[in-house]
């Protein structure tokens, strides 16, 4: 088809690779929104997720919050805020935020409730005060979980960062909004290759450091449980 | 928020909430009919299954404005056709129900199977007679969480002109008039809720043998 060939002609244009309206100025852009509102967003709902788990107090909050928030459209709240705050990075940060918050909320709070009792009784038992029990034993156990909730709110908020292209703002979302704008079917085509490959790299490396990142205590567990699994061999060695 | 409105303007809500629904409620049931058998294929095969899944999952991963936008494009419909957005939507319904269906099967006990095929069942009414009904549960949660993002997402559409209630969005925004957008958000929510409540009635009617099963 002729779009593929338009579409790499456009790639191949040196003037989208340069200035403040190219690809990389758009990219870092667009990777700044997002960044700035999961940094916000992991701020409120780590620590109340850790301590809505730990204490086991509350954990409807997490419930309601998740499946609440799914219902609202992002571009009713982003178009609604603009209203109050005026346009700007505001809105849709705050959009982001909101968006956010409940999926980092939802891991951490199981993360840290499904710490295996046991393992939360020993540090108990070994003196560590609750505190001590939440930062050095639960929070480590609940990483790959936390990681796993900040797979979900940053695909969120690189989908939301795209949208803020509409209320005037940078980011790849422009190519999309301006190409729709400008009836340029190859621009908007670019722009969704360029979001879309976004997305897919950020959830392909999130994924590789949600299984990198186990606490290396953990890991040495893991590898201990796993090690039945091989006995059968030894087994079969020392009966024959 | 200038509350009368509402009632002034009530024949156009109507209008939008209708379109929304048709956009938002299509592709959730051709979701489901498509889901079934390619969850049936990922399930029975591992091959299919490790095609299936991670596809299922980069398809998900996909902005949801982007696929609006390319749409046209593949299918060669026109930019406000109200297909684009139904097929975009039909692929995130699609992407999110093919692991449920394949873990639904997947724990459906052995030794239920093993005594249905002792009864005599063949496969496929053994599919359809007892693997999906025991299937409903994971299902309809898989479901739940489909209809609500699609009834949400749908407004998105507004974007490129075709949005259902989302229309009120833009529009709130062009006019500067926030009652409009209150409006947009206070539906869309309601429509959410409201199709997560009917599909929770709708799994418990079709799972009898859960109530029966008594207090757990």
């Amino acid at each position: 088809m002729n779009i593929v060939g338009d579409v790499i002609a456009w790639f191949a244009d040196p003037s989208h690779w340069s200035g403040s309206t190219g690809v990389p100025a758009r990219l870092l852009d667009h990777l700044g929104y997002t960044v700035q509102a999961l940094l916000i967003a992991a701020v409120i709902a780590v620590p109340l997720g850790s301590v809505i788990g730990h204490t086991r107090r509350g954990g409807f909050l997490v419930v309601g919050s998740a499946n609440g928030l799914r219902a609202l459209p992002e571009l009713g709240l982003l178009t609604l805020l603009v209203g109050f705050t005026g346009l700007g990075i505001l809105p849709l940060t705050i959009t982001m935020v909101v968006l956010a918050v409940p999926p980092l909320l939802a891991g951490t709070y199981a993360g840290v409730r499904n710490a295996d009792p046991a393992v939360v009784d020993a540090a108990r038992g070994m003196g560590m005060r609750e505190r001590e029990v939440l930062t050095k034993v639960e929070l480590p156990i609940a990483v790959p979980l936390i990681v796993g909730g900040l797979r979900t709110a940053t695909l969120q908020v690189i989908a939301t960062a795209t949208i803020g292209a509409y209320i005037g703002l940078s980011g790849l979302g422009r190519f999309l909004i301006d190409g729709l704008a400008r009836n340029d079917y190859t621009e908007m085509a670019a722009g969704a290759v360029l979001v879309a490959a976004l997305a897919l790299v950020v959830e392909g490396l999130l994924g590789g450091l949600q299984r990198l990142i186990v606490s290396p205590g953990l890991r040495r567990a893991q590898a201990r449980l796993r090690a039945p699994r091989q006995a059968p061999v030894f087994a079969g060695g020392t009966a024959s | 928020m200038i509350w009368s409105w509402i009632p002034a303007n009530a024949d156009r809500i109507l209008a939008l909430t209708v379109e929304h629904l048709r956009l938002a409620l299509i592709p959730v049931v051709a979701g489901l009919l498509l889901s079934v058998p390619l969850g049936w294929l990922a399930n029975r095969y591992r091959v299919a299954r490790a095609v299936l899944v991670p596809a299922a999952g980069m398809l998900y991963t996909i902005p949801s404005l982007t696929l609006f936008v390319v749409l046209p494009g593949i299918l060669g419909t026109r930019i406000l056709s109200e297909i684009n957005i139904i097929v975009a939507l039909t692929i995130y319904t699609v992407a999110l129900l093919v692991r449920s269906v394949a873990d639904a099967l997947a724990a459906v006990p052995g030794l239920v199977v093993a005594a249905a095929t002792a009864m005599g069942y063949r496969p496929a009414r053994r599919f359809l007679d007892i693997e999906l009904p025991l299937a409903i549960p994971v299902l309809v949660a898989g479901l739940r969480v489909a209809t609500v993002s699609s009834i949400s997402l749908v407004s998105v559409g507004a974007l490129i002109g075709v949005g259902g209630l989302g229309e009120f969005f833009t529009e709130g925004f062009q006019l500067q008039f926030p009652t409009e957008i209150i409006t947009g958000i206070g539906m869309i929510v309601l429509l959410a809720l409201a199709g997560d409540a009917v599909l929770l009635l709708i799994g418990r009617v079709l799972t009898p043998w859960n109530r029966a099963g008594g207090a757990r």
